[in-house]
């Protein structure tokens, strides 16, 4: 924790309504919604937005969902997963068409949040969609200062559950400075050289940077994902105040 | 306000009954989900201490053993999570901020605001007037156990009529302080005071 962790906002976060450009399918179970804002400020990678659907009744649900896209871009992309027997993300994966508003405010969150101007190095552990914000920081990183020093530790069950695959294999290949290390804890092809099993203090060890050189770690996921990976650090001797957390709770729906 | 614009093709798969009663915004759980900022602190309790001061000064402090011997409260009450659940019914028990201040030999709080301090440095800021009256207790268990780490045990501020942020896990220090200041998540974007029932959820709302 430091003084600087927030940047001012006085202004109230309005609700606005948001058009939806496109919907791109990611995984079984994950969607990311591209939205054009009426109007936008900009964020930080790490903020969300709380999305709020209302029936003909009158009747309203509201939900968090962390922005996967950097302040570079004009247009919010929000990467949404299915919670079953959840009320707003399935209407968000089954329902919800490209054109359609969406009713929306943020950017909200001053904790969890990173940019180019605090530099690095910056370890990212992601649970599944946990991957969610942290995807909004190295994007931002990789479109203004990719030699800051910085590694993800991505833990997936499968690797068709792998968010952004693609996109994340670009990144890193040619990027000296990114270090990418996933590790699958259900299934895994026969020819898998990558990690197995869920994220143990070596693994974390190994790709976390030297308590010398000051890292700053972003943890997302999963209560207990984030619960067991935030003790080890502390365990290896990291400062507390450098391992900031989000938790995923099994019932945000 | 205007009327917010209708989601094409959304229904409520929820009756209307389960979020009728709970704040705006709110939806139901039944699991108890986990927040907090960073790692959770292992704190034993034959380390922990409890203090409420008057500014730089002490007005009372006990040990784990001395705070359990101390009048217990138990309260049942609804729970609400700026992060939208909603939790009814919960049972929790602890020293009544009421209690404390009669322990320390005082008939009324000596300033208008409270700041909670604790372990990890996370603080938060509460009127006295939200406080007193049998609105806020330092529990220490949870559904008749201890307060597991998670949520914040060995003590944590509870003030159930505020959003849950205020409170506050891994307490520490209650401070009297005669001026409102902006505790950890406050001065992070969320709101001064935090009322779920006039979703007072960020700055400005």
């Amino acid at each position: 924790m430091t003084a600087t962790d927030a940047p001012l906002q006085q202004h109230s976060i309005d609700w606005q309504t948001g058009r939806v450009q496109a919907i791109v399918t990611e995984t079984s179970r994950v969607k990311s919604i591209i939205l054009q804002p009426a109007r936008w400020s900009g964020h930080w990678p790490g903020q969300h937005v709380d999305i709020r659907l209302t029936a003909d009744d009158g009747y309203q649900a509201e939900r968090s969902y962390s922005i996967a896209s950097p302040p570079e871009e004009q247009l919010l992309t929000l990467t949404v997963e299915r919670v079953e027997d959840g009320e707003v993300s399935p209407y968000l994966l089954d329902e919800l068409r490209v054109g359609d508003a969406l009713e929306f405010r943020g950017p909200i969150g001053r904790y969890f949040i990173w940019n180019q101007t605090r530099g690095g190095p910056i370890c990212l552990v992601a649970g599944g969609t946990g991957i969610t914000p942290l995807m909004a920081m190295l994007r931002h990183r990789k479109m203004s200062r990719p030699n800051i020093p910085a590694s993800l530790i991505y833990s997936a069950r499968s690797l068709a559950d792998v968010v952004y695959w693609d996109e994340l294999d670009t990144m890193a290949r040619g990027d000296l400075n990114l270090r990418l290390v996933y590790t699958l804890t259900r299934e895994h092809p026969s020819d898998w050289n990558g990690h197995l099993g869920r994220v143990n203090e070596v693994l974390l060890a190994e790709n976390s940077f030297t308590r010398e050189q000051n890292p700053t770690f972003f943890i997302c996921g999963p209560a207990g994902f984030v619960e067991s990976i935030s003790s080890m650090l502390v365990k290896l001797g990291f400062d507390p105040f450098t391992v900031k957390t989000e938790r995923f709770g099994p019932t945000g729906a | 306000m205007d009327r917010p614009p209708v989601s094409r093709g959304f229904k409520s798969k929820r009756h209307r009954s389960e979020t009728a009663g709970l704040p705006p915004g709110q939806y139901l759980t039944t699991d108890f989900p986990v927040l907090s900022a960073g790692p959770t602190p292992a704190i034993r309790v034959t380390d922990w201490k409890i203090a409420l001061q008057l500014g730089g000064s002490l007005l009372g402090k006990w040990t784990w053993d001395e705070f359990e011997a101390l009048p217990q409260t138990t309260i049942t009450v609804d729970i609400h999570c700026v992060t939208k659940w909603t939790k009814l019914n919960t049972v929790w028990q602890g020293v009544s901020f009421d209690d404390l201040l009669k322990v320390v030999g005082l008939s009324e709080p000596p300033d208008a605001f409270v700041m909670a301090h604790c372990d990890g440095g996370y603080t938060t800021n509460l009127p006295v007037a939200d406080l007193v009256a049998g609105k806020a207790v330092v529990a220490t268990r949870y559904d008749g156990l201890p307060l597991a780490p998670a949520h914040g045990g060995p003590a944590r501020l509870l003030v159930p009529h505020l959003y849950f942020w205020k409170s506050a896990k891994w307490l520490r220090r209650l401070r009297f302080m005669p001026r409102d200041e902006p505790g950890f998540w406050e001065s992070r974007g969320y709101h001064n005071y935090g009322d779920p029932w006039r979703e007072q959820r960020y700055d400005g709302d």
